[in-house]
Formats: structure tokens, C-alpha cells, sequence
């Protein structure tokens, strides 16, 4: 099938919380440059998934590996390459948002342009404002652009478009176009394979923690209980 | 008190006696060995209980009574070998838990946690039969001296320790912080000695066994490694506890793969 | 020792946070002030405040302290930063040298507003040199930050932080509290015997100590997945 050391290849990846597993046996592969469209109902398992491979969470069983490198080993040099975007915006309320982009760029020696990112996700005008006050659309926005502080290789996005109004969903949707141009890997969780069947070929359907549907994305379906 | 007529045979040994008689009958019954123990820690257990109840008989009334104190300093041969075994005990915690940052073994982090527990109860003890003796030697229940403070520190630090195990839900954050605070709080242990020494001290030099007279010593030894025993017993039931508390948090078997 | 460079960028992060937040330090010093206060009622009578001057104010820091600890790392878990830090990545090491260094600073702030506080009501006599009392400020706030920024991380992760955090705190910090009061006590009344310097090397040996190790620590307890 595809080369495994291009991409990212999960193998048989299992994780639990206390007795449970949240994820069992759950194997894909994404292939570089690639996206990856994550379905299923609410607690299937998609955001431990994610923060698995965004290394936030040590697998149990198992394992990926991305480029050919195994991911928790190498966790500290990966990193710098992926980028997760989840609810957990890891902003500080506090902080402006041009503040909130320039500490974290500081705070991780990445060189970015903090204005350019603002404008990019719409944010220019309100850039000096405390990001406390900030609609839930507008921290998403804010999120995206702190990911995009990174360049990362690895893109995780966990519900991309909620909390979106359609002009910031097509402005996620030119933001996810523009890093898949520059060759990165993606997987993205959804409940409107509608939305993510733009980007993604394939897709990959959890229920329970398991993989229990994987085919194109055209093909998904919403089932009862994913919306 | 005036030394009682000797027993015929000690107490220790007749009730070793007995219970070496029944664990033989027992045994022979079912068919076993002779000998044999449902667990290896009972062995001290059994050990452990006889050898106290003769150094306690023998603290009370075989000992000669103290020049000084008099009847009072009967209580330190509880209350010296407590605070020897509480050291020693909070020792093991400090190593187990230092093992177990370095190796991850599940088994080190159940005996921290034996260790931490049996030592707060031996501190207790220590803490509690120090009271008593000072109040009628020194005149009052507590003083701010170095070991006094140390000690009480010490064991609320492991208090501490043991809550916040209690709050932490996942197993493998629960075993690590829990060895990070046995290690700061078997670290304070010693600052905090030194700095309260430094702000006063009126409690007695420490007692080496050349200054206080041979039978004392004696019965001190006999009681130290009675409670040694025991402590064994102790931890090593404690343990059991905990091991069995994490074999009933292991995750069950992975379920197979729905799709091929 | 490449996660050197990252300890400013953490420090200017920290301040940052607590200069937008202004109303969080300045509580502090109320807080500390409102202490100051009550020391005073529960004392029998006004002479006995100059004894105790130095006492009471290492009293103020020690619970000044505790809050701004707690408040620290409950900014970092409001929107998950803490893990997001350790994703970005920010070395752990460098987290935790930069939140204990910017823990330090805010003590020291709010020391520097208290001092003066202490100094005129209870009105200690100051015999000793006040250049020193600076240095015992520092080596002792430094004290209070480097086991308080690693016992934070730990209990404000637990359920029930405020009451475990003092819990596990306090004894850990006992020297410090008796070495600085002393200090400063002895710097109030006249340091007839020299006494201030042994003192001081003692919180030195205290920040020797725990600044060196509980870094190890504390990257143990936030990069475990």
C-alpha cells in the first residue's frame, strides 16, 4: 500500500482511563501530505485519538510513528512539528491576542510574523483586546493562528468548524488548504463529513474506540447519533 | 514497682509455643507441611509478636529501674525503638520511592505506599509515648526541640503525601507524585533537623549504649528487634493490600479488532 | 542545556500574565496587609509588636505566597496552557525555572510593599543594615518559589488544591520561615553575636537545595502522558 515511512502510520494504538479503553486497537495510516477525515459519535474515542498523536497522551498498546519516526519516543524533537487544534485553546485569557501569539512564538524561538497571522485569520482589528472577552468563534480563530505559529508537518484538528459563522468557516477552510499545500499531513475530526470531505480523500469511522468503518470520504455517511 | 517473682517460662515463648503447636495441628489436618505458612511475612509476624511480648514483660518488670526517671522511663522501650523503626521505615519510602522514578515498576510505587502508612502509625506511636514520658520528666507534653519538631513535620509532610494520593484519579500520575512528594518530604526531614537544632535544642544528647547500663541495653536491643519484625509484617501486609488494589485496576484484556 | 534560552521567554510570559492582572498582585499585598493587622489584635499588647516584627512579616510572605502559587497554575489549566506549554514544546525545566523565578519576583514586590508596612506599625528599631534585610528577602522568597512552584504543580493538578497546597507547603518551608524570621528579627534588634550570617547561609543551603532538585522533579510530574 503506501510506503510506511512516509506519513503517519498508526499501528493497533490502545489507550485507557482507569479501566476503560477509550481506544482500542485503533490502526491507519495517512499517507504524507495526505488528509485524514476522523468520524463518529460524541465519546467514540476521536479527541483521545488525536491527543494521542499529538503526543499529549502516552499510548498503552501500540503506537505511530510519523515519517518513518516512532511518535511518543521521539516526542521531544516531534513536537516542534505538529500542531493540534482542540478545544483546549492553551490561551492565556488575560493576554491581547497579539500578546497571547508573540509570548508563545518567544516562548517556543519560533520566528513568526505576529500581524501577518492576525490578519490571516481575521483578528486584526481586535488584536490588542483581552482575548477573555473574545467570542468562542473568535478564540478559534485565535487557536488557529497560534498553530499557525508553528509550520507544522503534523496537523491535528479536532472540530475545526464548530463554533465557526460561515465566513470563518471558509476562512479555516483556505487556512487547511494553504498547509496542505506546503505538503503537511492532516487529520481532522468532524460530525459533518460534508465539511471535511473537501479535504480529506479518505475517512475513518470510530465507534467505541474502535475502527469500525474506513473508506473514501465520499462515501461516509452520517449515521444516527454523529451529528 | 518491685521486680515480680520470676515466670516459670517467658511469655513470648509460651505463646510461640502454642501457636507453633496449632499451626502444626492445622497443617497436619489438611496435609500440608508441617510447617507451612499461608504467607512467608507471617513467619515475622509470628517472630516479630512473640519477641515483643517478652521485651515488654521484661521492660516492665525484669528491667532495673532507671537512676534518673525512675519507673517512668519504662515507656522508652516503646518509644526509643518507634523512633528508630520510623527512621528506618521513611528511609525505605525515600529509596523506594527514588526507585521507583527511575525504574516505573508498579511494585516499588505499592511500597511506597506500605511504607508511607506503617511509618505515619509508627510516628504516631513515637510521638504519643514521647509525650507521655515528657510531661513527667521535662514537665511538660511538648517542647520546640529539633527531633520533637522534625518528626511532627515529618508526618505531616506524609499526611500530606498520602491525601494527595487519595485525590489523584489516574493510577500512573497517582504512583509518580506521590514518589515526588515522599522524596521532598524525606528531604525536608533533614533541613529541618539541622534548622531548628540551630534555633534551640534542650533535648537529651542522643544515647549511644555505652551511656546508659548493659541490661537497659539489653531489653532496648530485644524490643527494636521485635518491632523490627513486626514492621516487616506490617509493610509487607500493607502491600499485599495495595498490589492486590492494583491488580484490580488493571485494564482488561484489549477487545479484538471489529474491522480487519 | 538547550532549554536555557526558553527560561526569559517563560519569565516575560509570567509577567506579563500578572501585569495584565494587576488586581491579583495588589490583592496579595492587601491580603498580607490584612494580616499584618490581625497579628496586631491577637497580640496581648503594642510593645511586644517590635519583637515580632520580623516574624510577622515572614508570616504575610508565607501566605501571600501559597495564593500567588495557587493563582500561578490556575491561569496555566484555564484553557489547558499547561499542556499546550509542554506540546508547544516548552522544555519543563525551563517552565519550571521560569515560573519559580517570576514566583520569586512577585514575592519580592509584594515584600518591598510590606516592609514599609511592617516597619511603621509595629516599629521594630532597624540596628542592623538594612542592605542586608534585602538580602534576606531574596535568598528567602527564592526559598518560599522553588518547593512552592513544584508543590503547586502537583496539588492544583489534584481535586481540592487550596487546602492541600499549604498541607504539603508548609512543612516543606518550615527552615525557611524560622531561618528568615530570625534573620530578620536578629537584623531588628542588633546582631550582637553575628548570628544574621549563619541564618542566611542556611536559606542559601535551602535554595541550593531545592533549586537544584526540584526541577528534576517537577519535570517528572508534567510530561507524563
Amino acid at each position: 500500500m503506501t510506503d510506511p515511512s512516509s506519513g503517519l502510520v498508526v499501528r493497533s494504538l490502545s489507550r485507557r482511563f482507569g479501566r476503560r479503553w477509550v481506544l482500542a486497537r485503533v490502526s491507519l495510516e495517512v499517507p504524507r501530505g495526505s488528509a485524514l477525515m476522523l468520524l463518529g459519535p460524541n465519546g467514540s474515542g476521536k479527541t483521545t485519538l488525536l491527543r494521542c498523536l499529538a503526543t499529549a497522551l502516552k499510548p498503552h498498546d501500540g503506537g505511530a510513528t510519523f515519517d518513518g519516526v516512532p511518535l511518543w519516543p521521539e516526542r521531544h524533537t516531534l513536537r516542534r512539528d505538529i500542531a493540534l487544534l482542540s478545544h483546549a485553546t492553551a490561551l492565556y485569557d488575560d493576554l491581547s491576542a497579539r500578546e497571547n501569539l508573540s509570548a508563545w512564538a518567544r516562548m517556543g524561538a519560533y520566528d513568526a510574523d505576529v500581524d501577518a497571522l492576525l490578519a490571516r485569520v481575521g483578528l486584526a482589528d481586535t488584536g490588542a483586546r483581552p482575548t477573555r472577552d473574545f467570542s468562542a468563534g473568535m478564540k478559534r480563530r485565535l487557536a488557529l493562528a497560534k498553530a499557525l505559529v508553528k509550520t507544522p508537518r503534523l496537523l491535528l484538528l479536532d472540530e475545526p468548524f464548530s463554533a465557526l459563522d460561515p465566513h470563518g468557516r471558509a476562512l479555516m477552510g483556505d487556512v487547511i488548504d494553504e498547509i496542505l499545500d506546503r505538503g503537511a499531513t492532516m487529520v481532522l475530526t468532524t460530525h459533518h463529513p460534508g465539511l471535511g470531505a473537501r479535504f480529506c480523500p479518505q475517512a475513518v469511522r470510530l465507534t467505541d474506540g474502535q475502527v469500525t468503518w474506513r473508506g473514501p470520504s465520499s462515501e461516509a455517511q452520517v449515521h444516527a447519533g454523529d451529528a | 514497682m518491685p521486680p515480680i517473682e520470676s515466670l516459670p517460662i517467658s511469655p513470648g515463648a509460651a505463646v510461640g509455643l502454642v501457636a507453633l503447636v496449632a499451626i502444626v495441628v492445622a497443617n497436619q489436618r489438611a496435609g500440608r507441611t508441617p510447617w507451612a505458612l499461608p504467607r512467608w511475612e507471617h513467619a515475622f509476624g509470628l517472630v516479630g509478636l512473640c519477641t515483643i511480648l517478652n521485651g515488654q514483660y521484661m521492660g516492665l518488670f525484669e528491667a532495673p529501674r532507671e537512676r534518673m526517671m525512675g519507673e517512668v522511663a519504662r515507656i522508652l522501650y516503646v518509644h526509643v525503638p518507634s523512633a528508630w523503626l520510623t527512621m528506618v521505615v521513611f528511609l525505605f519510602t525515600f529509596l523506594f520511592a527514588v526507585a521507583f522514578l527511575f525504574t516505573g515498576r508498579k511494585v516499588f510505587d505499592q511500597l511506597v505506599e506500605a511504607t508511607i502508612e506503617v511509618g505515619v502509625v509508627l510516628a504516631i506511636l513515637l510521638q504519643c509515648t514521647g509525650m507521655l514520658f515528657a510531661k513527667p520528666t521535662w514537665g511538660m507534653y511538648w517542647d520546640w526541640d529539633p527531633r520533637l519538631v522534625s518528626t511532627a513535620v515529618m508526618t505531616l509532610s506524609f499526611i500530606g503525601v498520602l491525601t494527595l494520593r487519595s485525590l489523584v484519579v489516574d493510577a500512573d500520575q497517582r504512583a509518580t507524585w506521590t514518589s515526588v512528594g515522599a522524596i521532598l518530604a524525606s528531604t525536608s526531614m533533614a533541613v529541618t533537623y539541622y534548622s531548628v537544632q540551630w534555633w534551640r535544642s534542650v533535648h537529651q544528647m542522643q544515647s549511644s549504649p555505652d551511656t546508659v547500663a548493659k541490661p537497659i541495653v539489653l531489653v532496648l536491643r530485644i524490643n527494636a528487634f521485635a518491632l523490627l519484625f513486626l514492621t516487616v509484617w506490617f509493610v509487607a501486609r500493607r502491600w499485599r493490600i495495595a498490589a492486590a488494589r492494583a491488580r484490580e485496576d488493571e485494564a482488561p484484556p484489549l477487545p479484538e479488532e471489529v474491522l480487519a | 542545556m538547550s532549554w536555557l534560552w526558553q527560561v526569559p521567554a517563560v519569565v516575560a510570559k509570567e509577567l506579563l500574565v500578572e501585569w495584565r492582572e494587576r488586581s491579583r498582585v495588589s490583592g496579595l499585598f492587601f491580603y498580607s496587609f490584612a494580616l499584618l493587622l490581625m497579628v496586631a489584635f491577637a497580640m496581648p499588647n503594642t510593645k511586644m509588636l517590635a519583637d515580632i516584627a520580623g516574624g510577622a512579616l515572614w508570616l504575610g510572605l508565607l501566605l501571600a505566597s501559597t495564593r500567588s502559587l495557587d493563582q500561578s497554575f490556575k491561569v496555566e489549566l484555564e484553557n489547558g496552557a499547561l499542556e499546550g506549554l509542554v506540546l508547544w514544546p516548552v522544555d519543563p525545566l525551563a517552565l519550571y525555572y521560569g515560573k519559580a523565578i517570576a514566583n520569586t519576583l512577585v514575592l519580592l514586590l509584594v515584600a518591598a510593599a510590606i516592609v514599609p508596612l511592617v516597619i511603621v506599625l509595629y516599629h521594630p528599631e532597624i540596628k542592623g543594615d538594612p542592605w542586608q534585610l534585602v538580602g534576606i528577602l531574596v535568598l528567602g522568597s527564592a526559598a518560599l518559589a522553588a518547593p512552592g512552584t513544584l508543590v503547586a504543580a502537583l496539588t492544583v493538578q489534584a481535586r481540592g488544591s487550596s487546602a492541600l497546597l499549604p498541607m504539603l507547603l508548609f512543612p516543606l518551608v518550615v527552615p525557611v520561615v524560622l531561618a528568615s524570621a530570625r534573620a530578620t528579627m536578629l537584623l531588628f534588634d542588633g546582631d550582637l553575636m553575628g548570628q544574621v550570617d549563619d541564618w542566611m547561609m542556611l536559606l542559601l543551603a535551602f535554595d541550593l537545595v531545592h533549586w537544584s532538585l526540584d526541577g528534576l522533579l517537577f519535570t517528572r510530574i508534567v510530561d507524563e502522558g
